[in-house]
């Protein structure tokens, strides 16, 4: 019997552009790219050059820092381009593929019988260790330390997030070998979170060797951050790491077949996607197969992963790393005659000084879910903190987050410690920024206070 | 619409712009096309989806909610004024005596208010921020109706000059603005702001004279002085006696703490908990009544504790001003510990300041400075539970 931990602070954004439980015909894949963007305080090298031949577990780039960790190919094929960014950063290494993917072989073993390091080592090489975040600092997990507990959020609970049961689907036997081997990272618990209210799926449900608590209440209680404040929260000098439940599928393929089979599948959701369905896809895979002719004209905007969260990319775009999403929203670049006075129906807002709180009221007595088409507009402009106790309503960790973010924005590293940074990355303040009164950068910041916090500390 | 934004767009905005004519004067552009148009800008980074609400609107519902007062003392001013006359007038005879007793002073404090904040964000060339809509509002609803215009003017550049722009503006602020351009009226012209002469307009028309045996006194002023006043409890609440021009009326103050607190614009954490303050004061000073030192003092501490929370500026205060989210406490916890002590003092420094018989205002700025201090211990409280956790963790290791 698992604990239920209910969660009360938090808001659910329902967003029209859900989409239907059904898989779409698989679509060919015709390139992938790894994005070292992904990928945040790594100092990349290119292992390949344009031109070269590949295969599905190939290493295209690798840690300057730590050479182990390797960022392979999703497919097999031919390196078709190195796109750089300002100051020559590489932006995407893309990979043309074959019809027919032939993979490395990293040589099938059971990992109840492997050693730690050889675990690590096989991770490394594969491709696989990139799928394992630190915190604190929400960075690519470091081999040589052991965190103290490994943490997997079994649901999203973030606006249109697909269902991972759904997404899971038919991977039991390697989602458990993925566990077996993760357990071994660890000198503690692995720690699976899974909603309390919904079905949660064949491959979720079946697990063993993990340690299940179920969660009940708005978003963020998907989020792994506050699976981890809950439960374990981070002390200085203490060291978690986290990972998808898509990706330890994939580690479970490395250990059964001995390849880096990085099939995933993601949601295609937004009020602009007229098809929306889930699809098969590649980790990386590029986006256009998926949205050509597929999405309403006008000017969208096409992010890789959630609308909290995700990445914006163009049409020519590629799967992020992490994202088992694609949406599509209008871009809201029309301006609005007094849009602050005049009071709209169809603007979401937790405040009650907009009329959406009555439909949010109407949808408790009817029962009837409301949603909103919104688009990415700001609604106002950036000013100074002035509202208070705004943030409070939707962020479920006993930090005081206005207060920790006004230490971030002074670099006082001593008060952003004492504040209980080391517990938090962007995505746990990703609510904080859309309820935002001020409409402060927050994510932006935070990402920036993490990094001042990991240069002062080491 | 489209029209008028593409006429903005094309033929002003380029005079504004780098290069422009006017370029120096693009806060002022800025500020009114965004007024007019809430732009089309979009989520950068971060989040890409937004809340629809923003300082202008948050603002504009506290505006709203001190309608209800500003109409209110519009009409009281009117009446009070034909009362010490002792000349006959209609209800709107009245209102528009008072309307145009008060709508200079509310012109005179958005002018100069936002005249200067304008001038600021052109010699910061910053953009034009909201701040001032709320305090141009309550600064004249906290005078005295007889206060010369100049007044006005000057209590308003103070407040947004030292109270505001010299920290940096609009958010930045430690004292309530507001307030600060009372207490700098109250401290450079204290006849125009307290006495008997200044909460009753008795400017005459020729052959006419102030009744006989007419007092201008408000009623804390009665209290303060004498411990009884001829103004009944229900008279304070609904609003029917001298005072400054919004603040009279504790009925249409709960109407707006209603919107504030419906909206969960205003903090109704630090009204309760002011309230309170108050209410515990009043009681101490009902059961010490006794020990008074002179027979007025023991009657204005008999009061009824929940009467002194109708006189006055109380429940303006505690419901417009305390609530103020930039220089108030902004921890939900310190919040209570904010409320509470400006209820408390705002009661206190009433009966026992002989020289000014309204606290709240002093109460106010005085939590003010307070605040600060409050939230770092609510603060410093959670940093020693986390340090507690480690320590254990520590130890156990």
């Amino acid at each position: 019997m698992s604990d239920v931990i209910k969660i009360k602070r938090g808001v659910d954004i329902n967003l029209v552009g859900e989409a239907e439980e059904v898989f779409a015909p698989a679509l060919p894949i015709e390139t992938a790219a790894v994005k070292p963007t992904d990928f945040h305080g790594v100092r990349f090298k290119l292992a390949v050059k344009e031109g070269d031949e590949v295969k599905a577990g190939t290493p295209l780039l690798f840690d300057k820092d730590k050479e182990q960790v390797k960022f392979c190919s999703p497919v097999s094929g031919e390196v078709a381009q190195v796109v750089r960014g300002a100051k020559r950063r590489i932006l995407e290494v893309r990979v043309l593929a074959d019809k027919e993917t032939s993979y490395e072989d990293f040589g099938s073993a059971d990992p109840i019988e492997l050693e730690r390091e050889a675990i690590i080592e096989k991770m490394a090489a594969s491709g696989c260790w990139p799928f394992f975040k630190e915190r604190p600092y929400n960075i690519i997990a470091d081999p040589a330390k052991t965190p103290k507990a490994i943490f997997i959020s079994g649901f999203d609970s973030a606006p249109l997030a697909p269902n991972l049961g759904l997404i899971l689907e038919g991977n039991e036997k390697a989602f458990q070998a993925g566990i077996d081997a993760i357990s071994k990272l660890t000198s503690g618990q692995v720690h699976l979170g899974l909603n309390a209210t919904k079905q949660v799926g064949r491959t979720l449900a079946q697990v063993k060797g993990v340690k299940i608590t179920k969660y009940d209440g708005p978003h963020p209680a998907g989020l792994v951050g506050v699976h981890i404040a809950q439960l374990d929260p981070i002390n200085k000098g203490e060291t978690v790491w986290t990972i998808n439940p898509e990706h330890v599928v994939i580690i479970g393929r490395l250990f059964l077949e001995g390849k880096f089979d990085a099939r995933i599948n993601i949601a295609l959701t937004g009020s602009e996607v007229q098809d929306r369905k889930y699809h098969s896809t590649i980790l990386g895979a590029a986006l256009k197969p998926f949205l050509n002719g597929n999405v309403s004209g006008g000017l969208n905007r096409i992010i890789s992963g959630n609308v909290l969260t995700g990445t914006k990319v163009t049409e020519e775009g590629y799967l992020g790393c992490y994202d088992r999403q694609v949406t599509v929203l209008r871009e809201g670049t029309d301006p609005e005659l007094f849009g602050w006075l005049i009071p709209k129906p169809d603007k979401f807002s937790i405040s009650r000084a907009l009329p959406s709180f009555f439909m949010r009221q109407a949808e408790k007595v009817t029962g009837q879910k409301v949603s909103y088409n919104l688009d990415t507009n700001t609604h106002g402009e950036k000013r100074a903190f002035v509202v208070s106790g705004q943030y409070e309503e939707v962020f479920p960790f006993d930090i005081f987050p206005v207060q920790l973010l006004k230490a971030m924005m002074t670099g006082d590293v001593e008060l952003m410690e004492n504040l209980g940074i080391y517990e938090v990355v962007e995505e746990d303040f990703a609510l904080c920024e859309v309820v935002c009164t001020s409409k402060i950068p927050v994510q932006e910041t935070v990402r920036k206070g993490l990094d001042l916090m990991k240069e002062e500390m080491g | 619409m489209k029209a008028l934004h593409n006429l903005l767009e094309q033929k002003v905005k380029p005079h504004f712009e780098e290069g422009g004519k006017y370029h120096k004067l693009w806060p002022v552009f800025d500020g009114f096309e965004t007024f007019l148009f809430v732009p089309g800008h979009t989520a950068e980074s971060g989040a890409h989806i937004r809340d629809g609400i923003d300082l202008k609107r948050t603002m504009n519902t506290v505006i709203m909610a001190l309608v209800p007062c500003l109409l209110f003392g519009m009409w009281n001013v009117g009446y009070h004024h034909y009362i010490a006359l002792g000349v006959d007038a209609t209800f709107m005879e009245q209102f528009i005596f008072g309307a145009i007793k008060v709508l200079p002073m509310v012109v005179v404090s958005y002018g100069v208010g936002l005249g200067l904040e304008f001038l600021f964000c052109v010699i910061k060339g910053h953009q034009i921020e909201e701040g001032y809509l709320v305090s141009g509002m309550l600064i004249p609803l906290i005078m005295p109706v007889d206060i010369p215009l100049w007044m006005v003017a000057l209590s308003v550049a103070f407040a947004v000059v030292i109270g505001k722009e010299v920290f940096g503006g609009t958010g930045m602020n430690i004292f309530n603005p507001a307030l600060l351009a009372r207490a700098f009226a109250f401290f450079a012209y204290p006849t125009y702001m307290s006495g008997d002469k200044v909460w009753i307009n008795t400017s005459v028309q020729e052959g006419q004279a102030v009744v006989d045996g007419f007092s201008g006194a408000t009623a804390l002023g009665d209290l303060a002085t004498t411990g009884t006043t001829q103004y009944s409890a229900l008279d304070a609440f609904l609003g029917i006696i001298p005072g400054s021009i919004g603040e009279t009326s504790t009925l249409l103050v709960l109407m707006g703490a209603g919107l504030l607190i419906f909206t969960g614009i205003g903090s109704w954490r630090i009204m309760l908990s002011a309230i309170i303050g108050g209410a515990v004061m009043g009681l101490i000073f009902n059961i010490f009544a006794q020990f008074a030192i002179s027979p007025e003092q023991q009657a204005f501490m008999a009061v009824p504790f929940w009467q002194q929370m109708l006189y006055g500026g109380f429940a303006f205060g505690v419901v417009f001003m305390a609530t103020d989210p930039v220089s108030g406490s902004q921890t939900e916890k310190g919040k209570y510990y904010y409320g509470f002590f400006i209820g408390l003092f705002a009661i206190m420094i009433r009966v026992f300041n002989p020289a000014y018989p309204e606290g709240i205002m002093l109460a106010i700025l005085f939590m003010n400075t307070m605040a600060p201090l409050i939230d770092h211990y609510v603060i410093q409280a959670n940093i020693k539970k986390r340090q507690k956790r480690l320590a254990l963790k520590t130890a156990g290791a």
